[in-house]
């Protein structure tokens, strides 16, 4: 029975790694870049919904909206100001802005909230229990498993079948032909941002909901692990996302279950080494050819 | 990338003198200094790791700058040279008498270690590219500085005893603990000074000029340039981007052995992926291929926070901003066209002066 | 025009190689690329000091089989022996090693790097001191590299680029960009040189000084030269033997005369004409 609770939190966990992994998944598939600060995107928005909570006391429904905004909002800025002037540049260039991105959002969220963390609320109250009471599962781990599902089924009929989805899709195959064909590239790559950093507020939420404790580093851990997700199951892939978000939370619970906590991270590292070292485009990918 | 065109592999010899000197001013400055006692005890504790951030920092140069690809692993390189030169001191302390000799030992020993993992390392790792490389270097810090919080050694007559998560290291009652898992390493013996700090910097100097002037570094630049290109004139990329990172951990590792050995005290957590960051700050801050802005970019960084207390909360913010600001700058073309065209018009104009002084038409 | 023989294999060589080993010798190459035959059943000999062209429309798969030579692409099905080695699993750099230099049509300098360092760097393989040596400036490094400089500049002579040694490599002039690209390729002393689209974005007047040059280095070295031109008097007047590729396949292979007047090539390059 422990063996079923352990996996029903790691697909928990893997769902939270899932929508986190969507935003890198969706903005390296378009503008072919690492979004290093998309796991502090998650940090921001877990302090907005925090501070509308407890200092505001908004409804939580209000809470989760008002972060999604503030997200989507900073993530617009962001391109903005911090990529869109490198669109030409070597990935090099772009990346290492990534990282001052993420490092400014970490450590202007150091200054304004301080270190001490700070204990998220809890939202989703409630247990249910299954076979006699032996499984116990949290309202919180159901809720954090259906928004996944949700969104996932929302963003792949979103890409199917709307107008800006195809553009998406256009602009993640060919950037110069999808210009050609009059699609608004600047303003495709913006709404990628927005939608991911959008779904950044909702990880955050449903982050601090499973682990409680707020902190500005709250967001760079999850951040990785689940760019480790979005690489696993295959980069510019969405179901990709999917599969290796929840494959990466089961594998990091067992892990932590049956070898070492300690190691926990360590292993979850170690799976990415050697899903980028034995199939490199990922477990949904697709391979590209350098021209020459 | 601006910086990038701006280094050359013919660096004139007169470039490389005003690099040394540079180092040889700073040491004479301290030395100065210290006899006059102008020293503060401030800086003073801060002279070594100034000498050890400059060679991380010089050393993870070789890589990004130079090899054009992003490490953001290189802390792990640091530690494993960090705790290997622990253990190498800890066990031959009783044996050498000589402080310098010892902490000599100890960096060959250090360097060592880090240039083998960064070789074994290298060889999956190097036939990534960019962003997945850079990703899969971040990973492999985090593992290394995991494994290093659940090492535990210990040393007694009957020799090393090591063992791993939990402390089962039962050590004889003349035993002591060299690493005790996170609480990391003890009582160690601040052999590193600052003359060994400065040695080393020279050293790493030299080293460097010396392989960009040779066909290897020629080899090296070719292949960061035009990879397709440099395979099709018969340069191996595989070896020689695994050569350039080997050798780039190899420094690090050295770099790891002289902080170290300037605490009493280390733990693995240090070195974690800030670490990692601080030292691209420096990199990119003094100037991605330029060897005399990473040094004093580490010098500068390192003393300045200590210095202005006052800032220190906001100094990562500010590190943060300004690598920001310099990718801007530095990849607005408009802003390199300007400057070039500025450059070439201040060139001819000291040529002119130059010609007119000699009052002849050169 | 030296007489063209005919091969067992349908091939034709310059007589004056017909009783040495041949440079290259490639055997029903093909290679896919997701269902298409990009190149299909490729055949073509090359004797040892011939200068032979590749020709074809646009997208007829010219470049892909230089790719396909210098190892960048490997075969889906044929041989390429060159100098009777098969180069099949080689590396590009391995190949190069071998004795097969090339240029691209897409300019591929060291843009950041100076003329001079362009060519040492295609030397390297040919600069014999150990690390040991660069390292503590021992008197065979100094040597060495004097050495090695000395024979940049000659290679440059070739062109008279000795003056623009310092430039960087991108700042060059198109045509230079062009010439210096031949010139790193010669600095990796081949044996044979492949030369994607050499004349291309060349006035005439430019043109008419390649070939000399072309035809020189072929003189000087010793070397064969397989080139790719959609420049028609440069082809027709340096090549000694020309194939024609459409399609990915060859549809003609012989002398400039014989290509001229072949009713296949006419059709190929004009589309068929009404009557």
């Amino acid at each position: 029975m422990s063996f079923l609770s352990h996996l029903i939190n790691g697909i928990s966990l893997g769902s939270i790694y899932a929508i986190i992994a969507l935003g890198y998944t969706m903005v390296y598939g378009i503008a072919k870049m690492l979004n290093f600060a998309h796991g502090d995107v998650i940090m921001v928005g877990a302090y907005v919904c925090f501070f509308a909570l407890n200092a505001f006391g908004l409804p939580p429904v209000v809470s989760i909206l008002l972060a999604m905004l503030v997200c989507t909002v900073l993530g617009i800025i962001i391109e903005r100001l911090a990529y869109k002037p490198l669109r030409a540049a070597p990935s090099l260039a772009v990346l290492i802005t990534a990282i001052g991105v993420s490092y400014f959002l970490q450590n202007g969220a150091l200054i304004l909230w301080s270190a001490s963390p700070k204990v998220f609320p809890t939202i989703f109250e409630g247990t249910i229990r299954l076979f006699d009471g032996q499984l116990t599962i949290g309202l919180t781990t159901l809720i954090t498993i259906a928004a996944c599902i949700v969104i996932m089924v929302g963003l792949t009929l979103f890409t199917g079948k709307t107008k800006m989805g195809k553009a998406m899709r256009a602009c993640s195959e060919d950037k110069d032909a999808a210009i050609l064909m009059g699609i608004n590239v600047n303003r495709t790559i913006s709404v990628t941002f927005a939608i991911g950093s959008g779904l950044a507020a909702i990880a955050g939420v449903l982050l601090c909901s499973a682990y409680p404790l707020l902190q500005p580093t709250t967001g760079s851990m999850p951040g990785i692990k689940a760019f480790t997700a979005a690489v696993f199951g295959g980069i510019g892939s969405i179901p990709g996302a999917f599969l290796g978000g929840i494959l990466l939370g089961i594998i990091e619970i067992f892990a932590k279950a049956y070898i070492s906590t300690e190691l926990s991270d360590a292993i979850v590292f170690l799976v990415l080494i050697l899903v980028l070292l034995i199939k490199p485009a990922g477990l949904l990918g697709k391979k590209t050819v350098v021209k020459v | 990338m601006e910086r990038i065109k701006k280094f050359h592999l013919g660096k004139t010899r007169r470039e490389k003198l005003i690099t040394f000197g540079l180092v040889l001013v700073f040491f004479g400055f301290i030395e100065i200094l210290q006899a006059t006692g102008n020293l503060s005890n401030l800086l003073k504790g801060q002279l070594v790791p100034i000498c050890a951030y400059v060679v991380m920092a010089l050393s993870l140069n070789l890589t990004v700058g130079i090899l054009g690809e992003l490490s953001l692993g290189h802390a792990g390189f640091v530690s494993i040279g960090a705790f290997t030169g622990i253990v190498i001191a800890q066990v031959l302390r009783p044996a050498i008498e000589s402080n310098g000799l010892l902490l000599l030992i100890a960096l060959a020993g250090g360097g060592i270690a880090a240039g083998l993992i960064g070789f074994l390392i290298g060889i999956p790792v190097l036939r990534l590219r960019g962003d997945y490389l850079a990703i899969v270097t971040l990973a492999f810090g985090e593992i290394i500085k995991s494994l290093i919080n659940n090492l535990y050694i210990g040393l007694d007559s009957k020799g090393l005893h090591f063992s791993f998560i939990n402390d089962n290291l039962r050590l004889l009652e003349d035993g002591k603990k060299i690493l005790s898992g996170p609480l990391g390493a003890n009582g160690l013996p601040r052999i590193s000074s600052f003359i060994g700090g400065i040695l080393l910097v020279l050293f790493t100097l030299y080293f460097l000029y010396r392989l960009l002037g040779s066909r290897l570094g020629r080899a090296i630049l070719a292949m960061r340039d035009n990879a397709i290109a440099a395979e099709s004139v018969g340069i191996n990329i595989t070896r020689y981007k695994l050569t350039a990172f080997t050798m780039s951990a190899f420094i690090a590792g050295m770099a790891g052995t002289l902080f170290a050995l300037s605490f009493s005290s280390v733990n693995a957590s240090k070195f974690n992926v800030d670490m990692s960051i601080l030292i691209l700050v420096f990199v990119v801050l003094g100037g991605l291929g330029n060897l005399r802005g990473s040094i004093i970019a580490a010098g500068l960084l390192t003393v300045l926070p200590e210095l202005l207390r006052s800032l220190r909360d906001y100094r990562m913010l500010a590190y943060s901003v300004i690598l920001i600001a310099i990718m801007l700058v530095t990849n607005n073309q408009i802003l390199v066209h300007w400057w070039t065209q500025r450059k070439k018009d201040l060139k001819g104009l000291f040529t002119r002066l130059r010609k007119s002084k000699q009052g002849g038409e050169g | 025009m030296e007489r063209l023989v005919p091969t067992p294999s349908l091939g034709v060589i310059p007589e004056r190689d017909s009783d040495k080993p041949l440079i290259l010798d490639i055997h029903g190459l093909g290679i896919d690329f997701g269902g298409l035959h990009a190149v299909e059943d490729f055949t073509l000999l090359i004797g040892r000091t011939e200068i032979a062209g590749l020709i074809g429309p646009n997208g007829a798969g010219k470049t892909t089989v230089f790719n396909l030579i210098t190892s960048v692409y490997q075969p889906t099905r044929g041989v390429i022996l060159f100098d009777g080695y098969d180069t099949r699993g080689k590396r590009p750099d391995e190949v190069c090693r071998m004795g097969i230099a090339r240029t691209f049509q897409n300019i591929r300098l060291f843009k950041d790097m100076s003329v001079l360092d362009n060519v040492l760097v295609g030397m390297h393989n040919h600069i014999p001191y150990s690390m040991l040596s660069a390292f503590l400036h021992l008197p065979s490094y100094h040597r060495k590299e004097k050495e090695a400089r000395d024979k940049a500049m000659d290679l440059l002579g070739i062109f008279d680029m000795q003056n623009m040694a310092k430039w960087q490599a991108g700042s060059l002039p198109y045509g230079a960009q062009r010439r210096l690209e031949i010139v790193r390729a010669l600095a990796t002393e081949p044996k044979l040189l492949l030369l994607d689209e050499p004349a291309a974005g060349m006035n005439p007047a430019e043109t008419a000084e390649l070939m000399e040059n072309i035809r020189s280095i072929r003189d000087r070295f010793g070397i064969a030269i397989l080139l790719i031109e959609h420049d028609m008097s440069l082809v027709m007047g340096i090549c000694e033997g020309i194939a024609v590729l459409n399609y990915g396949k060859i549809i003609a292979k012989g002398s400039p005369e014989q290509i001229k007047n072949n009713p296949t090539v006419i059709e190929a390059y004009l589309g068929k004409q009404e009557a």
